[in-house]
């Protein structure tokens, strides 16, 4: 209760602030006369007068000072009236910020020398860190921290005092640090502290400030230094694992969603399906018409247009399969090897077919607004489309889990898979069983198409791209067993992002096949292997 | 021995074959340079190297049949063999360039200036010589299927698993020689060829010998896998197809035959690379592209699975269509086409041209034997059929 009585207190008060600065101009007051000293055409005058501006906290001082730094202040010195040349041409009274037709006849450009122009760029630097914007003061703080100029110090100082905003206060007092330690005459004690400070950011740039520091340093500090950046380094060393560790996660669910079709259709089924891949092709090119029709129809629904397009990539992705199944793979069980060369002939008239429909271009589809922009999280960003995948793949994987453990059509998939004539015999229509798995299987790779829209190019070869990768992730994680293909989703994506660091993104991924064709040889059924006769079958 | 292996292989179909293309061999080369250019029976120069490369990709299905038709084994990698074995001739036919090159560097290739190599690789060293080429181009292809195929039969890897690992074995090529710093030109591969053994690869002369050597080869490597797959060997690899735990159970060594047959498969593969690529001029890894692989397999699926005939028949035909239809205005249908070829193939015809016409003479055969037995059994005179 008290604390927010106190926001109140304190935004009260800052209005209160702010109206008087809006009013001062109305008063002839010390900003008045401090403007006015620009008109002297005196070098100190004019110090004074940048001094004078500069903490006035007049709304007007930023464009004051700039347009004294990029030439535009003017001042007539007749009538001691000075003049601010805006951007677009139109001009301003500085004092009062009342518009003028035209510069007066006699008007000359402030001159500035060399050491004025710092003493103007200070004062910037100080505005801007006095700024009523939280997030305009931490950017000024940071760009404080990365330079470590002395002259910002007492600006830092005192904005420091001032300040309420915790984070804003964290940001002022790291660049104090940056500044004290770069500071000849600054005690050891300060610098110590400083250390401790910087440390305590513990990011890229922290360790470059540390690295920077001379060798002239009071021993005591130097070992100081030595031991925060030797923290830094671990705890930098911490986060890029979290870092791949995180890219390795999100590659796994893109390696997941694009297989976890094909478990359902060479795992369960054991039917070799290339024109897998051109199932989730169909599915992001059927986003990609849903958001066509929601942009020129109805714009307001775009946030929605992915919620739309899953259900309808599932009908139209499944529905393709189950005419697949139907009209070709039927005719194929029990010859894998001719299924695998149908389908891939499937998967050419496909690809050729959208080729054809949509253009051999890739096609634009856009990110709704809950799925652009990042965040951070310690020192690593996390993209909202990533993010969303991820979860969007697990919920995936659990919706297909329990439907195949809880619902009758799941029931008769597992009778069907595990003795096909014995479920015939016991009354479950085992082709219809069929068609409809593999409409399933392939439904499943059409919302996969939908999620990879999002982050991949949709043309005709989007499926081609994935098919390998999926087929890798179905043997190495053993065929006919959902949790295998989970497993080695997650352990491909992580393994690869581990090694592309180290060996480069094309080695890394020539490394892992690789490794997958030697896993094979170990295991050739796949890292969790159906036991029993099914195996030879 | 050999007069022996020779007449046992040779059965009808065979003999055509073999007497065709000798025929074409000997006829496309002298018509070509002997006739007058403009003539309606000369065979102009395009062709002759058109042709060239017809016969090549006939001893890559050859080699597939080999082990997809007698032995069961399907790989979806053998794209990977030829290439290699076209690699190997290219950094020959690079090392032949010598100081004529854009860079006029006498011991490194023109890529190799561009991209800052300060030395010649040591896996280019020996390339300048014909013979240590010529034996890479065998050895190579041999030496990674004999590692890829001890590695995966031992293992028992069978069926569509071992379809897909060589699928990503060629995949992993493919990546693999795209890099700038494998040392193989990356994306731009190797071209821009001059000489071969001293005569200029553009030459009418070169391209007739060149397309003679071919014909030659392809008759080379039919005989050869008509002595694999009628000998003794042959018998098994056909009983591994057919029933690989029986086959096992009988005593064979199941691992060993398929070893030997999909490394002599390689090879094959690895020398018609070799000849395809002075022919046509270039190599890159787009030829280790998976899609390339599986294309060939159709090939041997549309002519006919296990009939070795048929392998190179369906070679010739569907790269005969591709060139109708990729050089005219029905360009953009050719994928519809060769998927449709896949699908119907596989549905309709699984045992492709050659297969279908042998099935459809020996049921007339044994319609006519039918026919003629009961004509004299009618008759009263046929002998009474033995006892079963």
């Amino acid at each position: 209760m008290s604390a927010n009585f106190l926001d109140r207190l304190r935004a009260l008060l800052l209005a209160i602030s702010l109206a008087v600065a809006f009013a001062a101009p109305a008063l002839a007051g010390p900003f008045e006369d401090a403007v006015a000293k620009f008109a002297n055409d005196d070098f100190s005058d004019t110090d004074e007068a940048i001094g004078a501006v500069a903490t006035s906290g007049n709304p007007l001082a930023f464009p004051i000072i700039s347009a004294l730094q990029d030439g535009r202040l003017s001042a007539d010195p007749d009538t001691k009236k000075v003049f601010i040349t805006q951007a677009d041409g139109r001009v301003i009274d500085a004092a009062t910020g009342a518009a003028v037709d035209k510069l007066p006849d006699n008007a000359a450009a402030v001159r500035l020398n060399n050491r004025l122009r710092r003493a103007v760029e200070a004062a910037l630097g100080g505005l801007t860190l006095l700024s009523p914007d939280p997030a305009k003061r931490i950017a000024a703080a940071q760009s404080v921290f990365k330079s470590h100029e002395e002259s910002a110090l007492p600006v830092i100082d005192g904005a420091l005092a001032k300040e309420t905003n915790k984070s804003v206060k964290a940001a002022f007092a790291e660049a104090r640090a940056a500044i004290l330690l770069y500071k000849s005459d600054a005690t050891e004690v300060e610098k110590l502290e400083a250390v401790a400070v910087v440390k305590a950011r513990g990011d890229q740039e922290a360790m470059a400030l540390l690295t920077g520091l001379g060798n002239d340093l009071p021993p005591n500090v130097a070992r100081a230094a030595a031991s925060a950046i030797a923290s830094i380094q671990s705890n930098l060393a911490m986060w890029s694992m979290v870092q791949n560790a995180w890219y390795g996660l999100s590659l796994g669910s893109v390696l997941l969603l694009a297989a976890i079709g094909l478990a359902i259709t060479f795992g369960v089924m054991g039917v070799i399906n290339m024109a897998h891949g051109e199932m989730v092709m169909l599915g992001a090119y059927t986003t990609f018409v849903v958001q066509e029709v929601i942009r020129s129809n109805y714009p307001g629904l775009f946030d929605y247009s992915l919620l739309i397009a899953v259900p309808l990539a599932f009908l139209v992705a499944g529905a393709v399969g189950v005419l697949i199944e139907r009209g070709i793979i039927r005719f194929l069980y029990g010859r894998p090897l001719e299924t695998l060369l149908a389908t891939w002939g499937l998967s050419l008239v496909l690809q050729q077919a959208v080729r054809t429909a949509f253009g051999p271009t890739n096609r634009e589809v856009g990110n709704p607004s809950w799925m652009s922009g990042a965040f951070e999280l310690g020192q690593i960003t996390i993209t909202y489309n990533r993010l969303w995948i991820l979860c969007f793949t697990l919920a995936v994987f659990v919706i297909l889990l329990a439907m195949l453990r809880y619902t009758a059509l799941g029931l008769e998939m597992r009778a069907v898979t595990q003795n096909r004539r014995m479920a015939a015999s016991m009354g479950i229509a085992t082709s219809r069983v069929d068609a409809l798995t593999f409409g399933l299987g392939s439904g499943i790779a059409g919302i996969a198409g939908v999620a990879l829209s999002q982050i991949d190019n949709v043309s005709p070869n989007l499926g081609q791209s994935y098919i390998i990768d999926s087929f890798m992730v179905v043997v190495f994680g053993g065929v006919g067993n959902l949790w295998g293909t989970l497993v080695g989703a997650f352990t491909l994506g992580i393994a690869n992002k581990f090694l592309e660091p180290v060996a480069g993104a094309v080695l890394g991924k020539i490394a892992i096949l690789v490794l997958i064709i030697l896993f094979i040889q170990k295991r050739p059924r796949g890292l969790f292997a159906l036991k029993g006769r099914a195996v030879e079958a | 021995m050999t007069p022996h292996i020779l007449t046992r292989s040779l059965d009808r179909s065979a003999t055509v074959f073999l007497v065709v293309v000798a025929g074409l061999g000997v006829l496309i080369p002298l018509s070509n340079l002997l006739l007058p250019s403009g003539s309606a029976l000369q065979v102009p120069t395009y062709l002759v190297a058109l042709f060239g490369k017809y016969a090549c990709y006939a001893i890559l299905a050859l080699s597939i049949d080999l082990i997809w038709g007698y032995c069961g084994i399907l790989s979806l990698g053998h794209g990977a063999f030829f290439a290699l074995g076209g690699y190997a001739m290219g950094m020959y036919l690079m090392r032949q360039i010598g100081s004529r090159g854009v860079y006029g560097n006498p011991i490194l290739p023109d890529f190799m200036v561009f991209l800052n190599y300060p030395a010649l690789p040591w896996y280019w060293h020996g390339f300048d010589m014909f013979w240590f080429a010529a034996l890479m181009v065998v050895l190579v292809p041999g030496l990674l299927a004999f590692c890829f195929g001890w590695l995966a039969f031992r293992s028992r890897v069978t069926g569509v698993y071992l379809s897909i690992i060589t699928q990503a074995m060629t995949y992993a090529l493919l990546l693999a020689f795209f890099r700038n710093d494998f040392g193989f030109g990356g994306n731009n591969g190797l071209t821009d060829f001059k000489d071969i053994l001293g005569f200029n690869v553009q030459a009418d002369g070169t391209r007739a010998a060149l397309f003679a050597l071919s014909c030659l080869a392809l008759i080379v490597a039919f005989l050869i896998c008509r002595a694999v797959v009628t000998s003794k060997l042959g018998k098994v690899l056909i009983a591994i197809r057919d029933a690989e735990s029986r086959t096992r159970f009988l005593g064979y060594r199941v691992e060993s035959y398929k070893l030997f047959v999909f490394t002599l498969s390689a090879c094959m593969a690895g020398v018609a690379g070799a000849l395809y690529v002075p022919q046509v001029g270039i190599i890159n890894p787009s030829e280790y592209a998976p899609g390339n692989s599986i294309e060939a397999v159709i090939w041997v699926a549309v002519g006919g699975r296990g009939t070795l005939v048929g392998a190179a028949l369906g070679a010739v035909v569907v790269n005969y269509a591709k060139t109708y239809f990729t050089s005219g205005p029905l360009a953009p249908y050719w994928l519809f086409m060769l998927g449709a070829l896949f699908i119907l193939v596989t549905l309709l015809l699984p045992k492709g041209i050659v297969g279908t016409f042998n099935a459809w003479r020996e049921s007339r055969k044994a319609t006519e034997k039918a026919n003629a037995e009961s004509a004299a059994l009618e008759d009263g005179v046929g002998e009474p059929k033995p006892a079963e």
